[in-house]
């Protein structure tokens, strides 16, 4: 084996341990704050309408179940159907955006859009890989072409867009004084972070001589662990930073596409009512068994009375506070 | 001053304003308040008051902010501040509100979409002080440097603050410079709270500090729950004022008024907001007019809190709502009704029907909802005959935020105005989209110092653009025109922001609630129950 293919072999080992780690980190991190918000305890509602479960009639309005006499002898709608048909325009058209933020969709929405084409195109360019390894006879050849040809159309727009977007929101923070104010270092180098992988994968595939593996081949590679594959240089480094960067963002303010489910479902669209004896009454009592210990006086919270006693006083206990 | 306010500003040591407004600064109004020189001054807060409270947020003040006379009396307010802060992130003392303050603290992208949407930044010219983000980004570098206890790569991330006695009085005021009023969360794209913020630090100074405005905490809710009613008055007062009323109501209207007091096994027990009983006491008197017309079972109750269904503790301290909510149920638990109906309050609503929801399990789990749903049941089954020809004046409809954003409390009040309001108009925006009246979340109440300019110059004036544009078309002084305010803390601040800008004497624009309109359209009650006079 010549140097450069020992140089390249343990080049490719090193990419592929960082793609394979990076999405490790991706998976913990998510799954860490997935959890740590869905085992916060069960709040006060605190919803904000228009609650798109509730009835067609009073969607259309903002109203709620309250608006009915004797609303609890009423069935109570949840309907999930509801809740995404107008999540999926949320999610996919930063719908909310364009309606009161017209200005940054301009930057947010190409942004984000390009960064779902990249996710679809790594889906497209995963699953091409899969068959191409499990069952090749399965995917016909024509089949094969094609699924390259629409991950490269989407992987090419979605590069374009993303970056795009990312230089439209770096130049707003910086240029606009409401958002500069409040733009850190961090929030800076978050964009520049984007521009840097993205852009490095974007030139890497531009680059790339039309003899060396192009991305389905390094997918394939990296599922088979194929370290003699010699991936070029400027390609490697794209996807490298672009594996760092998925591993960074459910690190950062940047995953609020889990957050996102949370404020919705658990915050702003939360009005399940607590029936006698059900499911909700049963989490409460446990919460009424905490024992807070605010130290203002008239809390009379002292570590070891509980929420339930605390509520049950008959006056603000007093005292200098 | 307003372009240069930075965040690190807040910190500053020492006393002089972060923001000063002049009337040039603040949003235009249209006729008859377009031109600002013409405009009420603002009340410069006197030497006396100047040298006994703290004005070094804004031209206001709000709270009785502590003066501590050493360094070693600062450090030790901080310490307790920090105490608080950490408490508000734990599950033990703040099961109430962790999660969405969580994500409001981890996930705000500043993208200042919520800016927009808040009325007082709107109104204050677009002042940065008053702009949503700016205090919950000084929470935000605090949770981080301190909750999270993030070093160097976390302040390089997140930003940082330093945190000092000036910062955490400043931030003690600029609490209370937000209605709670939510329109900015509903705009987030994210889902970020940031009149949550508000709402939570409110409670970390009143919880662990002991610091709240009097009017809400001494003077609301622990005189509330010590004598029945934040208006301090006794159950025997109450009955005799009622008793009262309703002799006046026989006389107005010729109908036969009488209130029901503690009748067990009632199906309705109705709990106003006290104050109307004080303030406006033909509310509670048409109440009584409707229900019994409309042969509805129903009670007032005595019991310490059963007749007064405000609860201040929804604005600043978790203890004294859950307090004032287990009372409220209780009151109707003794009765044996079958559920309780909230009269014309709007935090009252949210309170007790939907905040609450979350404390009263078990037997105070009592079935709650708003007066305004059994209102429109009475109207539109005719059970009650009315003449819309009795109410052919201009009205436009106030939607209070508790009843209509926060519950989704829309349609009842709207189906019963079409129905008795030949001339009802609607504000813009309304609904969902409202606007709040600029004394949500306690400041209707609070008129200490001068805080009363603020609440008329600054937090109302998107509502007073509202109400001009709603009667633009009929100003004049020989029209009577009729703003209706289901909600006893809007119209506290309407009746004060109208007689601070003079258009009831000028332009004839009274203001009341939903059951004087009902009362006034009833063919069986002597005409011209609205007196078109100012109280």
């Amino acid at each position: 084996m010549s140097e450069v293919g020992i140089f390249g072999d343990v080049m490719t080992v090193a990419l592929f341990s960082t793609i394979y780690a990076c999405v490790a980190v991706f998976v913990i991190a998510c799954i860490a704050r997935i959890v740590m918000y869905a085992r916060a305890p069960l709040h006060l509602r605190w919803e904000l309408y228009p609650v798109p479960h509730e009835a067609p009639a009073r969607v259309k309005h903002g109203g709620s179940r309250f608006e009915q006499v004797d609303w609890w002898t009423r069935p109570c709608r949840r309907g999930l159907l509801a809740e995404w048909k107008f999540m999926v325009p949320e999610m996919i058209f930063l719908k909310g955006l364009y309606e009161f933020n017209r200005r940054l969709w301009y930057r947010s929405f190409p942004f984000h859009f390009g960064l779902y084409l990249l996710i679809a195109t790594a889906g497209l360019l995963i699953a091409g890989a899969l068959f191409a390894l499990m069952a090749p006879a399965a995917l016909p050849a024509a089949c094969a072409r094609a699924l390259r040809q629409i991950s490269g159309v989407t992987g090419t727009a979605g590069l374009a867009l993303a970056l795009l977007g990312a230089a439209g929101l770096l130049v707003r923070r910086l240029t606009d004084p409401s958002l500069r104010m409040y733009t850190t270092r961090g929030d800076i180098a978050n964009l520049v972070f984007f521009l840097a992988a993205l852009g490095m994968l974007a030139a890497g595939s531009l680059l790339r001589p039309a003899a060396a593996p192009d991305a389905a081949a390094v997918l394939q590679g990296l599922l088979t662990w194929n370290t003699a594959l010699e991936i070029p240089g400027p390609l490697a480094a794209g996807i490298f930073l672009t594996s760092i960067l998925a591993a960074y963002i459910p690190l950062t303010h940047m995953s609020h596409f889990i957050a996102k489910y949370f404020t919705y479902h658990a915050v702003r669209w939360d009005d399940a009512p607590n029936r006698q004896g059900g499911k909700l009454e049963r989490r409460l009592a446990e919460y009424l068994t905490y024992r807070p210990d605010w130290a203002a006086t008239h809390v009379g919270a002292d570590g070891r009375r509980t929420w339930a006693q605390i509520a049950a006083d008959r006056a603000a206990p007093e005292g200098r506070e | 001053m307003k372009n240069k306010l930075k965040l690190d500003d807040l910190s500053r040591t020492d006393r002089r304003p972060l923001a000063h407004l002049e009337p040039d600064d603040l949003m235009r109004l249209p006729y008859p308040l377009a031109d600002p020189s013409q405009g009420r001054p603002w009340t410069p807060p006197a030497e006396q008051a100047r040298a006994k409270r703290d004005y070094i947020l804004d031209d206001t003040c709000a709270v009785n902010v502590p003066q501590p006379k050493t360094s070693e009396e600062e450090a030790e307010l901080v310490a307790r501040f920090l105490s608080g802060l950490e408490k508000l992130f734990s599950r033990n003392n703040n099961w109430t509100f962790l999660q969405p303050l969580l994500l409001t603290m981890e996930h705000c992208a500043r993208c200042q979409t919520c800016s927009d949407a808040c009325h007082i930044f709107e109104a204050s010219g677009r002042h940065e002080l008053y702009r949503p983000t700016f205090r919950s980004e000084i929470v935000r570098r605090l949770y981080y440097k301190f909750v999270r206890r993030g070093g160097l790569l976390s302040a390089w991330q997140h930003g940082d603050i330093a945190l000092n006695w000036p910062l955490v009085a400043r931030l003690i005021e600029l609490a209370y410079r937000c209605n709670l009023c939510r329109r900015c969360a509903q705009t987030c794209p994210i889902g970020a709270d940031n009149g949550l913020v508000a709402h939570e630090l409110r409670k970390l100074f009143s919880q662990e500090m002991g610091i709240a405005p009097k009017e809400l905490h001494e003077r609301g809710s622990v005189l509330q729950l010590k004598a029945g009613s934040s208006t301090g008055m006794s159950a025997a007062i109450v009955k005799d004022n009622i008793e009262f009323i309703d002799g006046e109501m026989r006389e107005k209207t010729g109908m036969d008024v009488q209130t029901p007091w503690d009748v067990a096994g009632a199906d309705v027990l109705l709990i106003h907001n006290a104050g109307e009983i004080m303030a406006w006491p033909e509310n509670p008197g048409a109440y009584a007019l409707i229900l019994n017309a409309a042969g509805i079972s129903w009670t007032l109750s005595s019991e310490i809190a059963g007749y007064d269904a405000i609860n201040y503790g929804l604005w600043y301290d978790d203890a004294q709502f859950a307090r004032i909510a287990v009372r409220h149920a209780e009151a109707a638990r003794k009765l044996g009704v079958k559920k309780i109906v909230i009269g014309e309050c709007g935090h009252a609503h949210k309170a007790l029907a939907v905040v609450a929801d979350r404390v009263l399990t078990g037997g105070l789990n009592i079935p709650r909802e708003s007066s305004l749903t059994l209102l429109r049941d009475i109207v539109m089954s005719g059970r009650i005959a009315l003449d819309p020809a009795r109410n052919h004046f201009p009205v436009t409809l106030h939607d209070p935020c508790n009843l209509v954003r926060l519950m989704g409390v829309v349609e009842p009040q709207r189906e019963i105005l079409r129905k008795i309001c030949p001339q009802f108009r609607e504000m813009t925006p309304h609904g969902v989209d409202n606007y709040c009246c600029g004394g949500g979340s306690g400041f209707a109440i609070m008129s200490g110092g001068n805080f009363a300019d603020w609440r008329f110059q600054v937090s109302g004036r998107k509502k007073l653009e509202q109400i001009l544009k709603a009667f633009a078309d009929c100003m004049s002084p020989s029209i009577p025109k009729y703003l209706c305010a289901p909600c006893s803390n809007c119209k506290g601040q309407f009746r004060d922001m109208l007689a601070y800008h003079d258009l009831w004497n000028r332009h004839r624009i009274l203001y009341g609630g939903l059951v004087e309109l009902i009362v006034n359209a009833m063919t069986d009650v002597k005409p011209g129950f609205i007196e078109w006079e100012w109280h």
